[in-house]
């Protein structure tokens, strides 16, 4: 049965990365086309590549009331959460709706591992050192759970850990709760900072470039890793009817290729895209803007420039951002959703940072300098490891018909 | 809200203790059930692919394989729905060891097998799967909150799925922090309520402690030493036909878990 998705109001979002603090310093990043790629200096002894680093998360620790959630991932957490007026937005929707009818679902690819490996680098013998014996910071959902606590939600409360497409995923699922009457609103977001597991992880794959990624450049190397926050507060379009962006749908798939690479053929990835312009009953001829996943990586970017080439339009728009904010991982989709948010509401196409020479593969929907026009509909991709694809659909409603 | 509706298709179940389903329900009659051999067989991967996993992704590969056989469906046309508390410590161990020592010699297979879909990964590789897969966790409500992501995921897109739940022991000094001591698996595959079969209406209700009638005194140091085994309540409900019980989703909230069957 063809299951036609609920629009939801997104009544507030945010995002913090390498490109800044809340939404106007990545807007006027992005419209400058303002890298926040570095050189590498995380970790004790940096592999020689560039990161997308968030400046001064070290020195900045949690409030007093949530030392025990005290660690890197989860003070980004609260960075976030504290620009853009996020936070009080939240309330005023928990005021609205009750704790307990307000859902959190937050993606993330690696949680607070970067505390774990303080750890084992600090044993106190065969024990974790007394200052980082917390339960709390050492599991997958430590930063739902701190950030469930720092909102004071109620309702139902979920980690989702599919790799790269993790905080495009919580869509998905808030939407779900929401059209089956389990809560009213849902704040979704992503949270995913710098850690060795990733960095080294990525370097032993042989997918981590030296130089600053180059998302469809024809000699491209790799990809730049980044970490981010980014949150979303959903809830339905009749109780917030001003509200001008949307959430369409979500699309959901599996490649069933291959654990770290995906379908050459783009079968699963396809069939995401597909699925999220059934659920909005679009075509692909509406699409103004896709937000590429467009990790620089060889195999990623050919099987995303061939569907792009296969399925759509000439008039449809494409670009990565990667290159300016490195590839965020579990924050990724939460991350790009925000831009591609910013996008619809300022009207502008942001351009494929990084490239010298494209890629032939290529084709002319790559823009690769910012373009100003309007755009009603817009599209983020995401596309994880295990084969896990996720597809966004948003909307800018015009002033007529956002009642 | 209404509450959702579902249909029990499948049940799944692997420890070191309960070979399966029926094991469970021996020992709850006070029966010893044979113990299965050390490593699950989780015959859905080929022997190639039961070689390169580790244990955390054949413990979750074992209840989803035996949960779909029973219910007769095809796994490539369910959605998943991969829940885990921890996911793979002993990777996660491996990987914190190494990083602190000589991080260029990470191993690249390790760390792929350490995020946190493996087991979806592993899974829908293996059974052809283009359906949506997912991987989650809630702390020690991780079975609960898995259990409403897939009944939702069911509901809302009228579709079947396989949820599975399961954490292996800890290792290293993570493990001794976690205490997380013996692993636990176990899958259920549910479809939107038809008149046929056993049907579950489950909403959500304040509160996250757990109810249900008394389980046999191990069961309690099961749950307390994994939270995958959170799920035994509502397998002992399934298995003796009670009414009903409750599992923890959130810190506040709980799934009222209702047995239409048993009325």
């Amino acid at each position: 049965m063809r299951v036609t998705t609920l629009p939801l109001a997104v009544s507030a979002f945010t995002a913090t990365s390498a490109l800044g603090f809340g939404l106007s310093d990545h807007l006027d990043a992005l419209q400058q086309q303002q890298s926040g790629l570095r050189t590498n200096d995380f970790s004790s002894a940096p592999l020689a590549c560039w990161i997308g680093r968030v400046a001064g998360i070290e020195s900045q620790p949690l409030p007093d009331a949530y030392a025990p959630w005290d660690c890197r991932n989860n003070r980004l957490a609260w960075t976030g959460l504290n620009q853009d007026d996020f936070f009080a937005k939240v309330q005023a929707a928990r005021a609205r709706y009750g704790a307990m009818r307000l859902a959190l679902l937050l993606g993330t690819s690696t949680a607070s591992i970067g505390a774990t490996e303080e750890g084992y680098r600090r044993l106190d013998g065969a024990r974790l050192p007394d200052d980082l014996h917390r339960t709390a910071i050492h599991t997958p959902h430590s930063l739902t759970a701190f950030v469930a606590k720092a909102l004071d939600i109620g309702g139902p409360c979920l980690t989702i850990s599919t790799a790269c497409s993790s905080s495009a995923k919580v869509f998905a699922s808030a939407e779900r709760l929401i059209r089956l009457g389990l809560v009213d609103a849902a704040v979704v977001g992503g949270v995913d900072s710098l850690c060795d597991s990733t960095l080294f992880g990525f370097n032993a794959l042989e997918l981590v470039s030296p130089e600053p990624c180059r998302p469809f450049d024809a000699a491209r190397r790799g990809i730049s890793i980044g970490e981010a926050a980014g949150f979303a507060l959903l809830e339905r379009v009749d109780a917030q009817p001003d509200a001008t962006l949307r959430l369409l749908a979500c699309g959901e798939s599996s490649d069933a290729h291959h654990m770290s690479t995906p379908d050459p053929e783009g079968v699963g990835a396809e069939l995401a895209l597909r699925d999220a312009l059934a659920r909005a009953q679009l075509d692909v001829s509406d699409v103004d803007y896709i937000n590429l996943h467009g990790t620089a990586s060889h195999k990623n970017d050919a099987m995303e420039a061939a569907l792009i080439a296969r399925l759509f339009p000439a008039h449809t728009r494409v670009s990565s951002t990667k290159a300016l904010t490195g590839h965020t991982l579990g924050a990724a989709g939460m991350l790009e959703a925000a831009i591609t948010l910013l996008a619809l509401r300022e009207g502008f196409v942001p351009g494929n940072a990084g490239v010298r020479e494209a890629d032939p593969a290529c084709s002319t929907h790559f823009a690769w300098r910012n373009e100003a026009r309007p755009l009603k509909v817009a599209l983020s991709h995401s596309f994880g490891f295990g084969g896990s694809n996720a597809c966004l659909a948003f909307a800018r409603a015009s002033a007529e018909n956002a009642a | 809200m209404s509450a959702l509706c579902v249909r029990v298709e499948g049940i799944g179940l692997w420890s070191p203790q309960l070979a399966n389903f029926d094991a469970l329900r021996r020992a709850l009659v006070g029966e010893a059930p044979e113990p299965p051999g050390a490593r699950p067989t989780a015959s859905a991967l080929s022997p190639n692919e039961r070689r390169r996993a580790p244990e955390s992704v054949l413990v979750a590969i074992e209840a989803a394989t035996q949960a779909v056989a029973l219910s007769g469906r095809a796994a490539e046309d369910l959605a998943c729905v991969f829940a885990s508390a921890y996911g793979d410590q002993a990777t996660t161990d491996y990987m914190c060891r190494v990083l602190a020592g000589t991080p260029t010699e990470l191993s690249p297979t390790r760390f792929h097998n350490s995020v946190h879909n493996a087991a979806a990964g592993y899974w829908t590789i293996a059974t052809g799967c283009r359906a949506p897969s997912s991987a989650t966790c809630a702390g020690s409500a991780s079975f609960g909150a898995g259990l409403l992501e897939a009944v939702a995921l069911a509901c809302a897109d009228d579709r079947p799925i396989v949820l599975v739940c399961s954490d292996t022991a800890g290792a290293g000094p993570l493990g001794e922090l976690i205490g997380c001591t013996f692993a636990f698996g176990c899958a259920l595959v549910l479809a939107p309520a038809t008149d046929a079969g056993v049907t579950l209406s489950l909403s959500t209700t304040k509160g996250s402690e757990p109810i249900h009638p008394p389980l046999p005194e191990h069961f309690a140091t099961w749950m307390r030493n994994n939270p995958s085994a959170g799920c035994l309540p509502l397998l002992a409900m399934l298995a003796r036909g009670e009414a009903e019980c409750v599992v923890a989703v959130s810190e506040h909230l709980g799934l009222h878990v209702q047995n239409e069957m048993a009325a």
